[in-house]
């Protein structure tokens, strides 16, 4: 008998794969290496260090826009936050506006009636063919920058105006009571959730459907309204906004940077997610839809509780990349001068000179915002993934 | 499995051909390390004394010049020579400092500076390569080694002068921040800005001024910040601010030059701040700080001697003040001392003309940007310009 014949270690598979895996790593680990070993010793022989100390020094300028107080003592790092919550602000609005846009295009676009198909299709297909940068400029100079001025502001229903400055809307200004009432909403909000879980569990157990949503939001929504009846003064006055001289004083200013990058990633972003919303319908088999109407149900009840559900499974994991681009696509606003986080830091860095560093940041930062939105999409995938048993 | 280790392969290669592209990239791009791609570059520590052979023409006797050298010494005034030209970051969106005329050439004050420091290198003043920085852009381009010397409209600070690793080598043009406003506006006072907007370039000690004058004024603004010169003012001309904010010769070049209505702006008479602008080097190579610095000295020298482009080639021929005679290489070696050739300042002079020339051919009386010399005449004629002595 002959021993088993062992495979010289050049033929063994797993060798072999664990030295190609280990060779890459080496390569790069040493690619870094070199990269990084040469932008200190370039730093260096320009007597320039690397470090992020600087953040804590005074910014020394000014943002239009900001969402809480700051000036010009404030430091770097309050300048790059103001700058992270003005583009959190812009990403989440965009995404929710271009959510609600894509889905209603998306859903057009399938309709029986011709003209509405060809609209959503118009649509679809201009805003996909035109760069972001292009339709951003346009909002801005063609659209925002065109209103009438000061003196000419436009009033619109409900004390809106419009002008070259931007939108005015009426805002809340807060009372002697407000925080007393903001205990009771917050409270409300809390008791609303917890009837919610409590029925929904009910619900679970007896097998009868719960309506947990319905009763969780009547009551939140009937201790807010109760709250703000019972207290001596309302806790909010209404501030409306007027023209003042040269100026629009009172109520919240939306600015024409604000509002034309909000509207240009909202309406470019919702012509994509309007074909992935097409082609998740397309992707639910004709049968369900025909066994939903031999069920008797209705168009819109067929969409909502056979179609979207299914479809859903399709549109989820595209739909993340696409509230991922709206999100990263926000940094060009430096085109048109909204003051994100790409446009604040970009004053940082030349105030600073840490070209290196505030770039590092910044990258950091979308990162971080990106890994976020997407765990967040996946977890909700997960949710509405088909489970196979 | 084997298709796969394969295209593990391929990608291995190709991973490997892209380090060994990048690889020495960085370190031979600019003229920062000239040392062989590899080696790690040594950092000289002491300063040497260096004896440049200079060849002279046969019959005199061979000139010896001893420099002192520091590390970096010499790395510009070699890569500019060797790669035959000069790169000069300017604005090139601002008449009358630099701007693409209509045939398509720079012009303008900052762009003869340019020209000037060419001449001196070259003795050939069209070796030029203008490129246009944005102020945000412009700080990183010339640590980078992208461009040779920034010349664009740039305030001399101490942090820019030190953290940033620079170096102003000095000022060409004294100027203030003003307020450009319209005229039906009535804004006549700071005080009537109060909550107002107002328009400034990002990445500007303009945006810095502006937030530390109304700060200590206590007036409530909004900033509207904007990248580069025409977005700044096509949002100003727009109406989508109150008011526009920079270097006075900024305003008025801009209310000429770029303004639909220049009629319907006027600059507010306000000074907010001091701002020096001058061309600006890299740390670290003082031979070329120095040429830069007294290029600039040169033009204001010729001025106060008389020299002008026009009667250069008399002067060099006829001129019996020693300093005139030394400023146009006649005497001396002073342009040796630089690493440059002798008649240095005499091409500069003959080729791009002495400081008043350079400023009336861009801000003169006859041209569309014209701004009062001001402070920008020589300390004889009440201004503050004062070249230090040519020997």
């Amino acid at each position: 008998m002959q021993a088993p014949k062992r495979l010289p270690f050049w033929r063994d598979e797993r060798i072999l794969s664990w030295s190609v895996q280990l060779l890459f790593l080496v390569l790069v680990i040493t690619l870094i290496a070199f990269l990084a070993r040469n932008l200190l010793l370039n730093l260096r022989q320009q007597g320039l260090g690397l470090g992020f100390g600087f953040l804590r020094t005074t910014a020394g300028f000014d943002i239009g826009e900001h969402f809480f107080p700051y000036d010009r003592s404030h430091t770097f790092l309050e300048a790059f936050i103001v700058g992270l919550l003005n583009t959190a602000m812009v990403g989440f609005l965009g995404v929710i506006l271009a959510t609600l846009l894509g889905v209603l295009f998306g859903v057009a676009r399938l309709a029986s009636n011709f003209i509405v198909r060809q609209i959503a299709r118009w649509y679809i297909e201009f805003l996909r063919n035109i760069p972001l940068l292009v339709l951003l400029i346009f909002w801005y100079t063609g659209v925002f920058l065109k209103l009438p001025r000061v003196k000419e502001a436009i009033t619109l229903p409900g004390s809106i105006l419009l002008s070259n400055r931007g939108i005015a809307i009426p805002w809340g200004i807060p009372t002697g009571t407000f925080s007393q009432y903001r205990l009771i909403f917050w409270g409300g909000l809390f008791l609303g959730l917890v009837v919610t879980l409590l029925l929904n569990l009910h619900g679970r157990r007896t097998g009868r459907p719960p309506l947990a949503l319905l009763w969780g939001s009547l009551t939140f929504i009937s201790i807010a309204i109760l709250g703000w009846f019972l207290l001596s003064t309302p806790p909010l006055t209404l501030d409306v906004p007027g023209v003042q001289g040269l100026r629009i004083a009172g109520g919240r200013p939306l600015s024409p940077e604000f509002m034309a990058l909000l509207s240009g990633l909202a309406i470019y972003t919702s012509a994509f997610i309007a074909d992935v919303v097409r082609a998740g319908i397309q992707s639910v088999s004709k049968g369900q839809v025909e066994a939903a109407k031999s069920l008797g149900l209705k168009g819109s009840q067929i969409l909502r509780m056979v179609v979207f559900p299914q479809a859903l499974r399709v549109i989820i994991p595209p739909l993340t990349s696409q509230y991922l681009n709206l999100i990263k696509n926000s940094s060009l606003a430096v085109a048109i001068g909204y003051p994100e986080m790409f446009h604040v830091s970009g004053t940082i860095l030349n105030q600073s000179g840490r070209a290196v560093e505030m770039i590092a940041l910044v990258m950091a930062v979308y990162l971080a915002i990106s890994l976020l939105t997407s765990a967040v999409m996946n977890w909700y995938n997960r949710k509405v993934r088909l489970v196979e048993r | 499995m084997k298709k796969q280790l394969f295209t593990f392969l391929v990608f291995l290669t190709l991973l490997t051909l892209a380090v060994s592209a990048c690889g020495p990239a960085p370190t031979s791009a600019g003229p920062v390390n000239t040392q062989a791609p590899g080696a790690p570059p040594e950092v000289v520590k002491e300063t040497v004394i260096v004896t440049v052979e200079v060849p002279a023409a046969p019959g005199t006797p061979q000139v010896q010049v001893q420099v002192a050298q520091a590390p970096g010494f010499g790395e510009t005034l070699e890569a500019v020579k060797a790669r035959g030209n000069l790169i000069c970051g300017v604005n090139g969106q601002l008449p009358g400092f630099s701007f693409l005329d209509p045939d398509g050439n720079f012009s303008g004050f900052d762009a003869d500076f340019c020209r000037a420091l060419a001449a001196a290198v070259f003795g050939d003043a069209t070796k030029v390569e203008f490129r246009p920085v944005t102020a945000q852009e412009r700080f990183t381009a010339l640590q980078t080694g992208e461009i040779d010397v920034l010349m664009r409209n740039t305030t001399w600070t101490v942090t820019r002068d030190t953290e940033l690793g620079l170096n102003f080598v000095g000022t060409t043009f004294y100027d203030g921040q003003g307020i450009l406003v319209p005229v039906d506006s009535g804004i006549t006072t700071l005080a009537d800005l109060e909550g107002g907007t107002i328009c400034v370039q990002k990445g500007t000690t303009t945006e810095l001024n502006l937030a530390d004058v109304m700060a200590t004024n206590g007036i409530n603004y909004t900033p509207a910040v904007f990248d580069d010169v025409n977005a700044t003012y096509g949002a100003y001309a727009e109406g989508r601010c109150d008011a526009a904010t920079s270097d006075k010769s900024q305003l008025s070049s801009v209310a000429k030059g770029l303004l639909p209505d220049p009629d319907q702006h006027v600059i507010m008479d306000v000074t907010l701040s001091k701002e020096p602008l001058g061309p600006a080097v890299r740390h670290g190579d003082d031979q070329w700080f120095d040429i830069v610095k007294w290029v600039v000295s040169a033009t204001i020298a010729a001025e106060e001697y008389g020299v002008s482009s026009e009667n250069v080639d008399d002067m060099l021929a006829n001129s019996t003040n020693p300093e005139i005679r030394r400023l146009l290489g006649a005497e001396g070696d002073l342009g040796l001392k630089f690493g440059l050739e002798n008649p240095w300042a005499y091409n500069i002079i003959k080729l791009v003309g002495n400081y008043a020339e350079i400023y009336n051919r861009s801000l003169g009386e006859d041209t569309p940007t014209y701004i009062p010399r001001g402070l920008n005449s020589l300390y004889s004629n009440g201004g503050v310009l004062y070249a230090p002595p040519f020997r």
